[in-house]
């Protein structure tokens, strides 16, 4: 970000008002906007909408336990429930193009041709700015692998690039070998952006029984206890492309998303603590605000400046 | 947090919410301590789900049960200290028809959203049967707050009947005859499958308020979930009351 733009930020061609987005899966704006009511359409917390991820077919998830929670974090498998695509174009998008922000749509394919079929249904609809390609959910059997190999990620990239010039955004899995590889990987394929992390796969132990307590049997780690690993995964896969990144992990106030944006991110994307605060990007976006203009006053006073984010 | 009094061996936690709307019996919010929230081991982190128990106004009564850390922390709030609360969110309870007579039958804590449903029921002029069970007559010592005449059963025999509360649903059920009864449930899962199977045989309408733990409570974490004979459904959305009708013996499976 750079110095005197105040927080409209740039990322892959989409115009936003502030660098705060929403991880997908961590906030539903349509059943947000049963339970806020109107309150939620004019004060949208984020500057752009991710949707939780959709598959070509529909999915009804995991079986329950379903969350664990950690220390400062929480596990949980959920599974993707979803309404498949068709359910997906008739039922949400209608919802979800009312919202006052670019709409991004998370998809996820078990192989690249569901894939495809994903995106060839979704990107030509109006009302989507762009499309991310979930590559990393920890929770569904071989879900991680194309976004785990460094080659994988790189054919699905080139069987989904032609499909459509609207911007591709890859979630990276931190579960894998060399996030960096799999980041220059989707840049050679012709991803226009990079998000990450996912969450770290995981396991609870249920105290009373000594066998894993969710019903999946293992899970994906969020929420602050990730943080300082996101932030390593971030830094790295800036350094390695020439991607917009969007920044995620364990982001509760300004100041986190600062360190992300110091890191090597162009935006960041609030997850966990929406759960805890439906409010959390707003004041997220609000502290973000404060610190770089306390920065830019810093930098004016002394030409040797403070350490930001350019 | 305006108040916070013993109930029986629970804590019934009173905190003023002057701008929030007024919830409806069997509606929940979303609580953490301002302070201390994420204490030994990181923990809690995560915002704790409890049914409204008493309204007085602007003021919010919940029954908190300290059995972990953020009902620890939620247990010992004095007056005066800051609770951040969501809600009140949900789909609570639906009022039994006119002709109908509704019996409450409350486990343990589940007595919350209960002690809500008697008063609105007496407010329009009608007199819920109240049961509840609790572990002992220490923790019985909350059942007062749905009212003068609950009956009581307990797991050591030492208040009420001992025994389990369906047992005296059962007995409701087969002295005055169960026509025209409407059942109302919280409690354990147990309890609240016995109560479902009891009704189903009786065909008595039954609602029951469930409980899972939750992220979020508004439908964004979809950990919440419950089998139903629909597939899942998330609670904090689509209930935490659900029909009786709408589970079969599969809810409890894990």
């Amino acid at each position: 970000m750079r110095p005197g733009r105040g927080l409209a930020t740039e990322l892959a061609g989409l115009e936003l008002e502030h660098p705060v987005l929403n991880g997908s899966g961590t906030f539903d704006a349509i059943a947000g906007l049963r339970t806020f009511g109107p309150a939620l359409r004019e004060r949208f917390p984020f500057s752009a909408f991710v949707s939780k991820t959709i598959t070509v077919e529909p999915r009804e998830g995991n079986p329950p336990p379903r969350l664990w929670e950690a220390p400062a974090g929480l596990v949980n498998s959920i599974g993707l429930p979803n309404k498949g695509l068709e359910g997906f174009l008739a039922h949400d998008l209608p919802v979800l193009a009312t919202l006052p922000v670019p709409l991004v749509v998370s998809v996820a394919g078990f192989s690249y041709e569901e894939f495809a079929r994903l995106v060839e249904a979704v990107a030509p609809e109006d009302c989507v700015a762009a499309l991310e390609l979930n590559v990393s959910c920890p929770n569904v059997k071989s879900g991680c692998v194309m976004g785990a190999e460094p080659l994988e990620t790189l054919a699905l990239m080139q069987r989904l690039r032609p499909v459509t010039r609207k911007p591709l955004i890859v979630k990276l899995t931190p579960n894998a070998a060399d996030v960096g590889a799999v980041a220059e990987a989707a840049e050679q394929g012709g991803a226009d952006a990079l998000s990450l992390i996912n969450t770290l796969r995981s396991v609870a132990i249920d105290p009373a029984s000594g066998r894993p307590w969710l019903g999946a049997g293992s899970g994906g780690l969020s929420g602050p206890a990730v943080r300082v690993v996101a932030l390593e995964q971030v830094h790295a896969v800036a350094a390695r492309t020439g991607l917009p990144v969007i920044g995620m992990g364990g982001i509760r106030s300004g100041r986190d998303a600062l360190d992300f944006l110091a890191a090597g991110a162009t935006a960041v994307a609030v997850g966990t603590e929406n759960f805890r605060d439906p409010a959390a990007a707003e004041r997220v976006h609000g502290e973000l605000a404060a610190l770089l203009s306390l920065h830019e006053a810093e930098r004016a006073d002394d030409a040797a400046g403070v350490s930001s984010p350019s | 947090v305006v108040s916070n009094e013993p109930a029986g061996v629970y804590c019934l936690v009173e905190a003023a919410d002057p701008d929030g709307p007024t919830p409806l019996a069997g509606q929940f919010y979303m609580l953490a301590a301002e302070r201390g929230w994420g204490g030994e081991d990181g923990r809690p982190h995560l915002a704790r789900a409890f049914s409204v128990c008493r309204v007085r106004g602007e003021r919010l009564g919940f029954l908190v049960d300290a059995i972990g850390p953020g009902t620890a922390r939620l247990a010992e709030l004095e007056a005066g200290e800051g609770l951040w609360l969501v809600g009140p969110l949900g789909i609570g309870f639906t009022l039994p028809d006119e002709s109908a007579q509704p019996l409450l039958v409350a486990g343990g804590v589940g007595l919350a959203p209960l002690v809500v449903l008697a008063e609105t029921l007496r407010e329009s002029g009608r007199e819920p049967r109240v049961v509840a069970g609790f572990r002992s007559s220490a923790h019985a010592g909350a059942a007062s707050l749905a009212g003068p005449e609950v009956e009581l059963a307990t797991d050591d025999g030492s208040a009420g009947h001992h025994g389990l509360v369906t047992d005296l649903l059962a007995g409701l059920l087969v002295r005055e005859a169960a026509e025209g009864a409407a059942v109302y449930a919280c409690g354990p899962p147990a309890m609240l499958e016995s109560v479902r199977r009891l009704c189903s045989e009786w065909s008595v309408p039954a609602q029951l308020a469930l409980e899972e733990a939750m992220a979020c409570g508004f439908g964004a974490c979809f950990g919440c979930v419950v089998r139903t004979r629909t597939g899942y459904r998330r609670i904090c959305v689509d209930g935490p009351v659900l029909s009786a009708a709408d589970l079969d013996d599969s809810w409890l499976s894990r």
